[in-house]
């Protein structure tokens, strides 16, 4: 077992233009990353000795509307070897954003981007079969995106019950 | 008194009533349910069916697994855009005669869920017969609307099915 490396340090040293910002928040680390290096840096973090990131805990997307790039999405790693966690995030710009998939890396991404993709939208270049997880196929727009609408139709109480029950679109035999 | 031989073997005479009562009172008195439980209330579903309710009391037996066993479907939860077309194949699959029970608020009006990805109530899916109201009901308002159902099947008229079916072809 070789001695445990600093994860920041090991990327600044492998990848000198990747690594684009450190944040360290209550012991907890996040690597902003340069959004086309993402799946090399991964693979560096899952193999190289002392580092052996071998588990992808989530992928999630965030949108930060109205700030500009608008969409982050997260890595959270886990190493077993050393039980040490690591946060890598890409700043995705709001119009088109892309990101190349991590899936080479570990192959739970595939589903986790998926979802990413299907809440925000979120392209990953080289994903095997980026289609939608949790919404129906025909789906219109991505959910979790901060401006698409909540949707709320009226609720029907006895004093509007006559009005509601005009444009409620009952189901026939 | 107690159990007399006749009784025994079958032999208690003979009685007069309609056609339809007998048909209707045989419907209302073996209804299968088709258990759909999307989310708690399934739970109090269950418990409707485990030995401290009953349900077989009023001989609902089983909650069959196939819609074509099925005769009342009890739609237990709140029903997703994207589970809406399972529940509608599933109704149609059911054979005529058949009733839906929208158990509980999220399936009635879709309760908190006032959202895009609720329906707002299962009667945009399929024709519900009996609202059950609650967040989940207890196992007695289950009971109390499956007895509702049944007293509305006892008043039904025979042709009534039977139009239906050729209006919809």
């Amino acid at each position: 077992m070789h001695d445990s490396k600093d994860p920041v340090e090991a990327i600044r040293a492998q990848f000198p233009k990747a690594c684009l910002e450190v944040v360290t928040f209550r012991g907890e680390t996040t690597i902003y990353i340069d959004p086309p290096q993402i799946a090399d840096v991964c693979l560096y973090l899952r193999d190289a000795d002392g580092l052996r990131f071998n588990f992808l805990i989530d992928v999630t997307g965030i949108d930060y509307y109205p700030d500009e790039p608008r969409f982050a999405v997260a890595y959270h790693l886990y190493a077993m070897l050393y039980n040490r966690k690591l946060r890598l995030k890409v700043r995705l710009p709001g119009d088109n954003p892309h990101v190349p998939t991590v899936t080479g890396v570990w192959p739970t991404a595939n589903w986790q981007e998926r979802e990413a993709y299907d809440m925000f939208g979120i392209i990953f270049d080289g994903h095997p079969d980026l289609r939608r997880i949790l919404t129906a196929a025909d789906w219109e727009g991505h959910p979790q995106r901060k401006d698409y609408p909540l949707g709320y139709e009226t609720v029907q109480f006895s004093f509007n019950f006559d009005e509601v029950n005009r444009y409620k679109p009952y189901a026939k035999e | 008194m107690g159990i007399t031989t006749a009784s025994k073997s079958g032999a208690l005479g003979w009685a007069t009533l309609r056609l339809e009562d007998a048909v209707n009172w045989a419907r209302a008195g073996a209804m299968w349910p088709l258990g759909f439980g999307l989310a708690c209330c399934a739970i109090e579903m269950m418990s409707t069916q485990m030995s401290h309710y009953d349900l077989s009391r009023f001989g609902m037996e089983l909650m069959r697994p196939s819609p074509r066993q099925a005769d009342l479907m009890i739609v237990a939860g709140r029903l997703s855009r994207k589970m809406a077309p399972v529940l509608r194949r599933l109704y149609d699959q059911m054979p005529a005669p058949k009733w839906v029970i929208a158990m509980g608020d999220c399936a009635s009006c879709s309760g908190v869920f006032n959202n895009y990805a609720i329906v707002q109530g299962v009667d945009e899916i399929v024709p519900v017969d009996v609202y059950v109201a609650g967040c989940p009901p207890r196992p007695e308002q289950l009971i109390h609307g499956i007895l509702t159902l049944h007293e509305r099947v006892k008043g039904e008229s025979l042709t009534q099915w039977r139009r239906a079916e050729v209006e919809r072809r």
